[in-house]
């Protein structure tokens, strides 16, 4: 080799023991950004996957078959109780004393009676027949059907005492106890017995305050971008307007609700628990989201647009509801449906308005009394029954399926429209 | 990013060992780079002598930037680019495995078309090297290099006094002799500049030229310009880059008065570029 | 019922006086477009307006008013030996008289009076809502009839539909700053009452929370019972645990993301943050209630340690969790924000990638940094809903995270839902605190955007 070689101190075997250092720190830094987005995705993972461990047995109910003499006498009187229990004292051998019989008036849902009824004011014609129906077991035989609760457990320390157990080996040795579609879950309202309450009344709920909140937020929202983003000088006032809205993105939801509740409720005298109330509220808290989502969008759209409207005569306004507002449209409507999806999850300013009342209706109107679906959840989640965990686990689910559905149209939209310029 | 070496290492040692009193510093054989499946360098062949300043002209896209930075193996933080081809730094090649990216960086410096100066003190700005490599000590030493750098690069009586104010408080020349600092205080063999004039005004660009000339007796300097009256002032060698091909390499004087190459007469004459 | 026909209405009015503004102002160049100063559809949006607007706002009107306009009147027609009394019982008055009309039914017998007045309520609303519907249909008409009439070629119709447009776009973008004052004026209105009440030197620093001991008005004074001490230590417990599960993890989520994983691992990995950062509050909440309190409890049993069952560390971790994508997503932002040309320099020293980050991108980064964390701290202030399911309602002044503690937005949360009586100093405390936690959310929010403004201008 001709080349004239000389080391320098960077191929010194010094420096290359502090060289094989750094890079053992490169390692270790590494692997810390790896642990922070695993730690992320394990939560995420066990968040997801204790609730629906816990929840997607409440998609399933015990039944209980029985048949039922719908004697005409009992059916006048109305005692569709007494004509299930003799009923069911029919299915079970053991059920001879006075005792026994008690405890076996439990294995039914306390709504039975109401469901037979209801089924005999449909087709009067049964009335005198003996009828082979399915009803609904009580939720501790629900949960005892579903392993949750242990029969090696003590008698005094299990919720089912050996009676009733071994009623259900009986109804279970004759098939007459079977495992079926939830459907009460998704057609009820609440409840204070688990096997009778449903999320219907709470999605009803979120449903008619997601409308309002839609119909004031949205043209309200898209209207203050179109101003800020189009039309305002830019001086001292619509600066004002500017921070005040990013601060508005940040405050608490909870300061939302004590607004609903001292000026909606408070000053106008709205009544209380009203989906009504609980959209305005909503309105006002995803009103800078849409805001600044809006705005993003509109400015996405280039210059060059407005110039062409504007060199070809369009006044300013129809510039912008003719060019601008279509080309921004797809990016408003993402906005749109993450502010709306907020809004479908967030609790706290629900609790603040009353709307976290305990009812049954389904609600029919903008100012009846109801309920939202994340307000259900935490209602539900106060309660102890195992049966009540069970279905609040699964209403987290159904929540979850309704965002990752909006979220989803929000990202196939973003993705179908998106365009660069 | 794979390497291949198609050139045998005999090919390297039967060069001759210098033109004049200058021995062979970095070497390029057929470096062909891409982006993705875009070709940016068809086989670029250099020789680059010691302690010259060796220019890299050019109309923009021809790719000597591109080829700047491969000379320090910058161009591994780009995702998806590939280097093939030999290039290497005293009869080393920079892509094997004796030579890591990291110390191959400690000694083939680089200054940016863009000053940049960290978001520190004057001080750390020129101690930010050193430290990484471990190089000073104890304080004094580390004083004793950021003060010989300043020095080196010019800038050591207009800062002596506000050495721990912000690097970026500087003007835009200061800036910039600040860089040139940066990378003198880690001693490089080799000093790659990208364009280092094209952000300051003439006055700046006077400094720095200045600069680099004292700089050739110590480093290796490669300087990419696009301003030929700089390639003329500063450099010995002078190497015309046209569409990802090196067209021509000769001193510099020759390039300019007698370009052999119909390309390069077209650009030294202004016809494009 | 009234209102949705009167919207209806409306609704067909505006549509009719569209394509009649239309067709007539064609009608009035007799075809010859050219002639008008403004295109027809102009001269139907004028028509239109005109049948719509001033009718909308007369209902919106009537229905912020027709409440307070009609229990006014409802009040002023009973004895005097009901509406005698101070605000309070008039106050109690109104909201028996409300339940009633509104078929809720009350634990005590109400007053015959009381049941007549609500039945006078009901029926004044009713009239009401009919003369609404008849007084605006006819302005409605009587607009559309006017603005038909003034359809002529000359009619600056575009120039005037448009200046009402501006004006409703200026009037939607104050929504906003109304919304800010609404939220001032009566956290403001509310806290005064309560401070009227309660020495407000008392509430910012005495040491007892038991807002449950006070019954009535007058003995709230003397058993000082509403020193929200311990709710702010308590709040501030459960923010920092959350900090220390949130900065570390958000942050290195976020530089991994940014500077280390290929192209493939962030795409699956960007939508688990995405996922995390959607999830409802109420959800993580009742993981950290049904989960990880219990968790938290068995190791802290298994280490011999005694761990509450509404312990400040399992809320802490949870709400770390919950902000984990927040801090991410801002520090990704501030991160990506550094110029790569800063990178480049160091890298072309011969710095690793962590040397770089470590040393040159995070320090540059640093204000982006802080101001994200200062959001982040405000976010878990102003959290709701995990607290108020997996921390506890005991006020203890501690610094232990195994114990349970309390926090401002719990004690709002169960001050005001449930039974309400509204004027109690129990209830106003609710407001008490909502204004410090206003105030204490906005300052930071308001420090932290203009940091991260004055960031992002360095770097533009």
């Amino acid at each position: 080799m001709s080349i004239a070689v000389t080391k320098s101190r960077y191929q010194s075997e010094e420096f290359s023991a502090r060289l094989r250092r750094r890079y053992a720190a490169e390692r270790r830094f590494r692997i810390a950004g790896m642990l922070a987005v695993g730690i992320a995705s394990l939560m995420l993972v066990v968040l997801l996957g204790s609730i629906a461990s816990k929840g997607y047995s409440a998609f399933w109910q015990a039944q209980i078959r029985l048949e039922v003499t719908l004697d005409k006498q009992q059916v006048e009187e109305r005692n569709y109780t007494a004509i299930l229990r003799q009923a069911l004292y029919a299915q079970v051998p053991a059920a001879t004393d006075r005792a026994t019989r008690r405890s076996l008036n439990d294995l039914l849902s306390s709504g039975a009676p109401y469901e037979l009824e209801a089924m005999v004011n449909a087709n009067p014609s049964i009335v005198g027949t003996t009828q082979t129906v399915w009803v609904r077991a009580d939720d501790e035989i629900d949960q005892f059907m579903k392993g949750f609760i242990r029969r090696d457990v003590p008698e005094s320390e299990r919720r089912l005492n050996d009676v009733k157990i071994a009623a259900i080996d009986a109804l279970v040795a004759k098939g007459s106890i079977q495992s079926s579609f939830n459907t009460t879950l998704f057609s009820a309202g609440d409840s204070r017995e688990p096997e009778q309450a449903g999320i219907w009344g709470a999605i009803v709920g979120s449903a008619l305050t997601l409308v309002v909140t839609m119909l004031l937020s949205v043209p309200i929202g898209v209207a203050a971008a179109v101003y800020l983003e189009e039309f305002a000088p830019k001086n001292r006032w619509t600066d004002l307007i500017e921070v005040n809205i990013n601060n508005l993105a940040a405050v608490p939801s909870i300061i939302f609700g004590l607004l609903g509740l001292a000026v909606f409720l408070g000053f106008f005298g709205m009544p209380r628990s009203a989906p009504l109330v609980g959209g305005l509220v909503m309105a006002l808290m995803t009103l800078p989201v849409i805001i600044i989502a809006s705005r993003v969008a509109l400015k996405a759209v280039p210059p060059s647009i407005r110039e062409a409207a504007l060199g070809v005569g369009a006044s300013p306004l129809q510039t912008v509801t003719h060019h601008v507002l279509p080309l921004a449209l797809p990016g408003i409507l993402t906005g749109t449906i993450i502010g709306m999806a907020r809004a479908l999850g967030e609790t706290a300013p629900l609790l603040m308005i009353g709307m976290v009342a305990f009812i049954v209706d389904i609600p029919g109107g903008l100012t009846d009394s109801a309920t939202a679906l994340p307000v259900q959840i935490y209602m539900w989640a106060d309660s102890p029954e195992r049966a009540f965990t069970e279905r609040t686990s699964a209403a987290i689910l159904i929540l979850l399926a309704f965002l990752i559905l909006m979220n989803g149209l929000a990202v196939f939209l973003r993705k179908k429209f998106e365009r660069r310029w | 990013m794979s390497v291949q070496t198609h050139i045998p290492a005999t090919a390297m040692a039967s060069r001759p060992a210098a033109a004049g009193t200058h021995g062979t510093k970095m070497v390029a054989r057929d470096v062909k780079v891409f982006y993705g499946a875009k070709q940016a360098l068809k086989g670029i062949n250099l020789d680059i002598q010691e302690n010259r300043v060796m220019a890299l002209i050019g109309p923009s896209g021809c790719g000597k930037s591109t080829f700047l930075r491969c000379l320090n193996r910058m161009n591994d933080t780009i995702e998806n680019c590939r280097v093939e081809g030999l290039i290497a730094l005293d009869g080393e090649d920079v892509y094997g495995k004796n030579i890591d990216a990291v110390q191959l960086r400690a000694r083939v410096g680089m200054v940016f078309q863009k000053p940049n100066p960290f978001p520190k003190s004057i001080y750390d700005n020129i101690a930010y090297g050193p430290r990484i490599h471990g190089i000073a000590s104890h304080r004094d030493e580390m004083d004793e290099i950021v003060q010989t750098s300043l020095k080196r690069a010019g800038l050591w009586n207009e800062v002596k006094d506000r050495l721990r104010e912000p690097g970026t408080g500087l003007s835009g020349g200061q800036q910039q002799r600040l860089c040139i600092a940066r990378a003198i205080a880690v001693s490089p063999e080799v000093i790659l500049m990208d364009e280092p004039c094209s952000a300051l005004d003439p006055i700046a660009t006077a400094h720095i030229e200045e600069l680099i000339d004292e700089l050739r007796e110590n480093y290796t300097i490669v300087i990419v310009t696009h301003n030929m009256q700089q390639a003329a002032r500063v450099s010995q060698k002078t190497a015309f880059f046209h569409l990802g091909d090196m067209v021509e390499c000769d001193d510099t004087e020759e390039i300019f008065t007698n370009p052999r190459d119909e390309r390069t007469q077209g650009y030294i004459t202004g016809r494009y570029g | 019922m009234q209102l949705t026909v009167l919207l209806i209405i409306l609704a067909l009015l505006t549509v009719i006086g569209y394509q009649m503004g239309r067709s007539r102002a064609v009608a009035s160049v007799g075809g010859r477009i050219v002639e008008l100063h403004s295109v027809p559809s102009y001269h139907g949006f004028y028509v239109a307006l005109w049948a719509g607007l001033p009718a909308l706002l007369l209902f919106a009107f009537w229905g912020a008013s027709e409440g307070w306009l009609v229990m006014q009147m409802v009040l002023a027609g009973l004895p005097d030996r009901l509406v005698q009394g101070d605000a309070q019982a008039i106050g109690l008055l109104r909201a028996d008289i409300l339940n009633l009309a509104h078929g809720v039914t009350t634990g005590r017998e109400p007053d015959p009076e009381v049941v007549a007045a609500a039945e006078r309520y009901v029926r004044l609303h009713a009239l009401g809502d009919w003369s609404l519907l008849v007084i605006g249909c006819c302005i409605a008409i009587g607009g559309l009839l006017y603005a038909r009439g003034r359809i002529d070629p000359d009619l600056r119709a575009r120039n005037r539909v448009e200046r009402t447009a501006n004006i409703a776009l200026v009037i939607c973008s104050l929504v906003a700053i109304l919304t800010t004052i609404g939220i001032v004026l009566s956290l403001l209105f509310e806290a005064m009452r309560f401070f009227a009440v309660v020495n407000p030197l008392e509430f910012l620093f005495g040491t007892h929370w038991s807002p449950q001991m006070a019954m009535r008005a007058d003995q709230v004074g003397s058993s000082g019972s509403f020193g929200a001490i311990p709710l702010f230590a308590g709040t501030l417990l459960i923010t920092g645990i959350a900090m220390a599960v949130a900065v570390p993890v958000g942050l290195m989520s976020a530089i991994f993301m940014s500077e280390y994983a290929s192209p493939g691992l962030r795409t699956w990995l960007k939508p688990i943050l995405e996922i995390l950062a959607g999830i409802p509050t109420v959800v993580y909440g009742f993981f950290a209630a049904l989960t990880m309190a219990p968790f938290v409890r068995n190791v802290g049993g298994s280490l011999g340690l005694d761990v509450s069952s509404e312990s400040a560390l399992a809320a802490g971790i949870v709400m770390g969790v919950m902000i984990i994508p927040f801090v991410s997503s801002l520090s990704d932002d501030v991160i990506n924000a550094v110029p790569q040309s800063l990178r480049d320099g160091s890298y072309g020293l011969g710095a690793t990638k962590s040397e770089t980050i470590r040393l040159v991108v995070l320090p540059a980064a640093l204000p982006g940094i802080v101001a994200a964390v200062m959001l982040a701290v405000s976010r878990a202030i102003g959290e709701t809903m995990i607290v108020t399911m997996a921390a506890g309602l005991t006020a203890n002044l501690t610094a232990n995270p195994l114990d349970a503690v309390t926090t401002v937005t719990t004690q709002i949360a169960t001050l005001l839902v449930g039974d309400q009586e509204f004027d109690s100093p129990k209830t106003l405390s609710a407001f008490g605190l909502g204004l410090v936690l206003f105030a204490v959310t906005l300052t930071l929010n308001m420090v932290a955007l203009r940091v991260v403004q004055k960031y992002r201008e360095k770097y533009d």
